[in-house]
């Protein structure tokens, strides 16, 4: 009966401390610092279960046979060279831009730095949409910071750790983006569905000039992302007169359930004069 | 924890049911993933109910939290409620055949499933859908192995 009475006890209190944590994390966002220092606890454990996937891409480039990194030498190369081709016209193109946009009076260009980083793990729970990447605070990431890989937008870094951090995906249900349709400039938001394979345009009126194979770019609009950056390709519209609004998804161009390889994104939004400096473009 | 024998075994078995819990998987088999650390848990606490308890399973749940970053406290919530109910339960559950434990344990796990979502609910996510009661399922059909499997370590260790 003692015995009884006592796990009755424990049981009350554990349960009403788990609750009164629940509380303060849902209401204090002050608590986000705490578990920062507490997410080193497990971090470990998400090292150790990334480790059979890195040694086996390790393995793999030690077993590689030699005419098959040749080849591979030899394809990127000329990828390379393409790349080089476009970076020349870009540089040109850049320079160009910024002459127009002083003819225009227009505010800034941004300048972008990019931290790289590479995921090492998901979330366990398929209803929460986020990667856990290997760099944190130290290495100079921040809060809210914009990701991407080599296709477009994956999403921000929402929770900041000193050596891992991790990143809200764009198809997350808490996501948001501004974007704005490429082909006419017409902006809007992009919501996440919890669905790695769509985002909903919600807002569009009827009338908007929006079509199947538009890519949405990042408006820079929120000053979260920066401008320019593909973040989905329309893939449906639906025109329903029941309803104000037409219905749009549109497919992330990010690859987000197989990227390994991430870019963290630092924006400057500094709002520079009109003349323009053009001494500190470094390309 | 009260002290005991080969209390690094029990510690391992919940790291490694961490670490299966918290690997990355391929697309859609994430749905159907059993949930590995309650189905450790509840063996430990039918097994060696003195020893892994309501503590244990609080000080797991807020590993699990952060592994998942859910609300901390919602997954200790959930277990410290099914290392409850098994340590109430344990005698009974030691007898019952194998087909009974598993019926108990998908209980259990539905029990830790319609809490985890209640905390989604909570951080607004509200997409309606029952997959999350699969894991339930293939947890219960997971269970007999997993005991067998924790049992002969326990046995070869001489846990107790």
């Amino acid at each position: 009966m003692f015995k009884a009475s006592r796990t009755q006890s424990k049981l009350l209190g554990y349960t009403l401390l788990a609750i009164a944590l629940i509380f303060a994390d849902y209401n204090f966002p002050q608590t986000k610092q705490i578990r920062i220092w507490m997410t080193l606890l497990v971090t470990p454990i998400q090292w150790l279960v990334d480790l059979p996937g890195q040694t086996w891409t390790r393995l793999n480039e030690l077993v590689m046979a030699r005419e098959h990194l040749l080849e591979q030498n030899r394809q990127l190369r000329i990828q390379n060279l393409l790349d080089q081709r476009q970076i020349q016209k870009l540089a040109a193109l850049t320079v160009e831009n910024y002459r127009l946009r002083g003819l225009l009076n227009a505010a800034e260009k941004l300048d972008e730095k990019v931290i790289l980083s590479e995921l090492i793990g998901l979330n366990p729970d398929p209803f929460v949409h986020q990667v856990i990447i290997n760099s944190g605070s130290e290495d100079g990431v921040v809060l809210g910071q914009p990701v991407i890989d080599s296709t477009g937008v994956m999403g921000q870094v929402c929770m900041l750790g000193p050596y891992t951090s991790r990143v809200l995906l764009v198809s997350d249900s808490n996501h948001a983006i501004p974007v704005q349709i490429n082909r006419n400039g017409l902006r809007t938001v992009a919501y996440g569905q919890g669905n790695y394979d769509y985002l909903a345009l919600a807002d569009l009126a009827d009338t908007e000039d929006i079509r199947v194979g538009d890519i949405l770019v990042s408006s820079g609009l929120g000053l979260r992302f920066p401008v320019g950056y593909p973040v989905a390709e329309v893939t449906e519209v639906i025109h329903d007169p029941g309803r104000a609004f037409a219905q749009v998804k549109a497919k992330p161009t990010a690859q987000l359930s197989n990227s390994r390889q991430l870019l963290l994104v630092k924006i400057g939004y500094k709002h520079r004069p009109a003349d323009l400096d053009l001494s500190n473009w470094d390309q | 924890m009260v002290k005991g024998n080969a209390t690094w075994a029990i510690y391992c078995s919940f790291i490694l049911a961490l670490m299966l819990s918290a690997m990355p998987l391929p697309n859609g088999l994430e749905w159907g993933w059993p949930e590995w650390v309650p189905m450790v848990l509840i063996y430990w606490c039918m097994a060696l109910p003195h020893r892994v308890g309501l503590g244990t399973a609080w000080v797991l749940g807020l590993l699990v939290d952060l592994l998942q970053s859910s609300y901390l406290g919602l997954n200790a919530l959930s277990l410290v409620l099914i290392a409850w109910i098994t340590c109430l339960l344990y005698r009974r559950l030691r007898m019952y055949r194998m087909l009974q434990q598993a019926l108990a344990v998908l209980l259990l796990i539905a029990l830790n499933q319609f809490i985890s979502r209640w905390g989604q609910a909570l951080s607004g996510n509200t997409a309606s859908n029952l997959m999350y009661l699969l894991p339930t399922l293939v947890s219960a059909l997971v269970w007999p192995w997993l005991f067998v499997v924790l049992r002969s370590l326990r046995q070869a260790l001489r846990v107790n």
